[in-house]
């Protein structure tokens, strides 16, 4: 006799999704007391990332004003659209969405996640990483986090200067770490293999820990200090090894906009990757004029997974992608 | 024999790795939000059973091993080779001393092994978890000994020499583990 199939269950416990409905009217209750405006922007929108290292998914729309079908982009986070709020003057805002990642799965990655994104105008990112501490220490009742500078993080956990190392030097470390081939990997990808194989693990163990000053050529959307070496106003918190939030100092620059999302565009033509379409409204709201703020996206589920005590992002979710 | 890229690798998958068949036993995907992914993939080889890790980057693959384990059943040997038959086809195949090692000394001719074949050609050859052998050489022991007492090697039909109780004596049959070679009770 066959079995019936049983994938039709929840991945997660009831009592986890309760856990969820609470951290959640949680968290709104904690932006709601600091006058933080929640709002919600589109899930699919005509640009995406360009980023080399976020894959869209992407669908198309046929109907009224689209005849022949339009292409529309499954958002990998809602920050072009945030930031077009705050130059429209929106103040500070937080928005709890779905975010699509095309490529990702595993035990800490779902291809569709939730994400708390919040921007605060006027603000820098040492100052919103205060505000990520006080809302971790709501919801996993957690001290103010420990802050290490990323060269600091590879001094005292990889004995490594990630600014003055050689590229031959971080390549030997990495094929120490099990790689057989460092062939095509550039000098950010060795970086980001000894901080996810080697330091991550050892990070945010009796508190969280905040790790910004990340080197220049890894700033994202981040603004960018001149000097030697030149630094992005970055940051990631981590917390029980596991990498929780990325926020920015934002770069409100859209001439330097621009050219990050050519570069990208160039890289993602030399990696084969599917070009994508610069979001022109984007620009359009940096050449209005983009408040200096600082903004951050947070894991909901990573945030819960810690909360609920599991090391499987299938147990926070109603319906992991699998079973969807 | 088909190459796997990493989004095809799950844990069961049977890999070569520098040549040697191995099987996926643990997998974790890797990525850092703002960086390239990679992938933690641990393996277990067939043959040393040992279990190591290795990380892959998006563009690279494995090789499959065309691996299959089956039960058959051990014939006669000839010094050199071991032969075995699968008892649902009466397919034979030889095994080499490399892929029999040291369990040659627990094969008893009808009994069912457990055979590893990469490409059809045995790679390793696990006996029954339990033998029953008969003693064919042990000191006759002292008289007056009891069960709890002391313990003598003895040999084996088939050559292995395991320890035994003083009280057991020369042509019983024994109940031996093959995992760790030790003697577990009169047959």
């Amino acid at each position: 006799m066959k079995t019936p199939p049983n994938d039709w269950r929840p991945s997660a416990s009831m009592e986890t999704l309760r856990l969820r409905a609470e951290m959640l009217a949680q968290i709104r209750a904690f932006f709601s007391a600091r006058e933080v405006l929640e709002v919600e922007t589109p899930l699919l929108a005509a640009a995406s990332v360009t980023d080399l290292h976020l894959q869209a998914l992407s669908c198309r729309y046929r109907g009224p004003g689209a005849d022949g079908g339009r292409e529309l982009f499954l958002q990998t986070s809602p920050e072009f659209a945030m930031k077009r709020l705050l130059a429209a003057g929106s103040g500070p805002i937080f928005q709890i969405c779905k975010a699509v990642r095309d490529g990702e799965a595993g035990r800490r990655h779902n291809p569709e996640f939730t994400i708390l994104e919040w921007y605060r105008p006027g603000w820098d990112h040492h100052r919103l990483m205060d505000e990520i501490d006080e809302l971790l220490g709501e919801i996993l009742g957690t001290r103010p986090g420990e802050r290490l500078t990323y060269a600091e993080a590879f001094e005292r956990y990889a004995a490594i200067d990630p600014h003055s190392a050689s590229d031959e030097a971080l390549r030997l470390r990495v094929e120490a770490l099990g790689m057989d081939s460092t062939d095509g990997l550039r000098r950010d990808d060795l970086l980001d293999l000894i901080l996810t194989h080697v330091i991550e693990p050892k990070l945010g163990h009796c508190q969280p820990t905040l790790i910004h000053d990340y080197p220049a050529s890894q700033a994202s959307l981040a603004r960018v200090r001149p000097g030697d070496p030149s630094l992005a106003d970055r940051f990631e918190v981590f917390a029980e090894g596991v990498e929780l939030a990325n926020g920015y100092h934002e770069l409100v620059d859209p001439e330097e906009q621009r050219r990050r999302f050519e570069a990208d565009l160039e890289a993602r033509l030399h990696a084969g990757l599917r070009e994508v379409p610069i979001d022109e409204r984007l620009l359009a709201a940096l050449e209005h004029g983009l408040p200096d703020c600082a903004g951050v996206a947070l894991g909901l589920d990573r945030l819960l997974m810690l909360k609920a005590g599991t090391r499987d992002i299938a147990d926070v979710l109603a319906f992991q992608t699998d079973r969807a | 024999m088909a190459s796997y890229n990493l989004n095809q690798v799950k844990v069961g998958l049977k890999i070569l790795v520098n040549g040697d068949p191995c099987v996926i036993v643990g997998c974790d995907f890797v990525k850092p939000g703002k960086g390239q992914t990679f992938t933690k993939v641990k393996y277990k080889s067939y043959k040393t059973q040992r279990v190591n890790e290795k990380t892959l980057k998006a563009s690279d693959s494995f090789e499959g091993a065309d691996v299959m384990e089956k039960e058959m059943q051990y014939l006669y040997t000839d010094g050199h080779t071991w032969t075995f038959m699968d008892q649902g086809t009466y397919e034979q195949v030889e095994a080499d001393a490399a892929a029999i090692g040291d369990n040659r000394q627990w094969l008893k001719e009808e009994d069912l092994c457990l055979v590893t074949l990469l490409e059809g050609n045995p790679i390793v050859v696990t006996p029954p978890n339990f033998v029953f052998l008969e003693i064919t050489d042990t000191d006759p022991g002292a008289k007056g000994d009891t069960s709890s007492g002391g313990n003598k090697p003895a040999t084996l039909e088939t050559g292995a020499v395991v320890r035994v109780p003083l009280f057991v004596q020369l042509g019983e049959k024994v109940k031996v583990d093959t995992r760790t070679g030790e003697y577990v009770s009169r047959a």
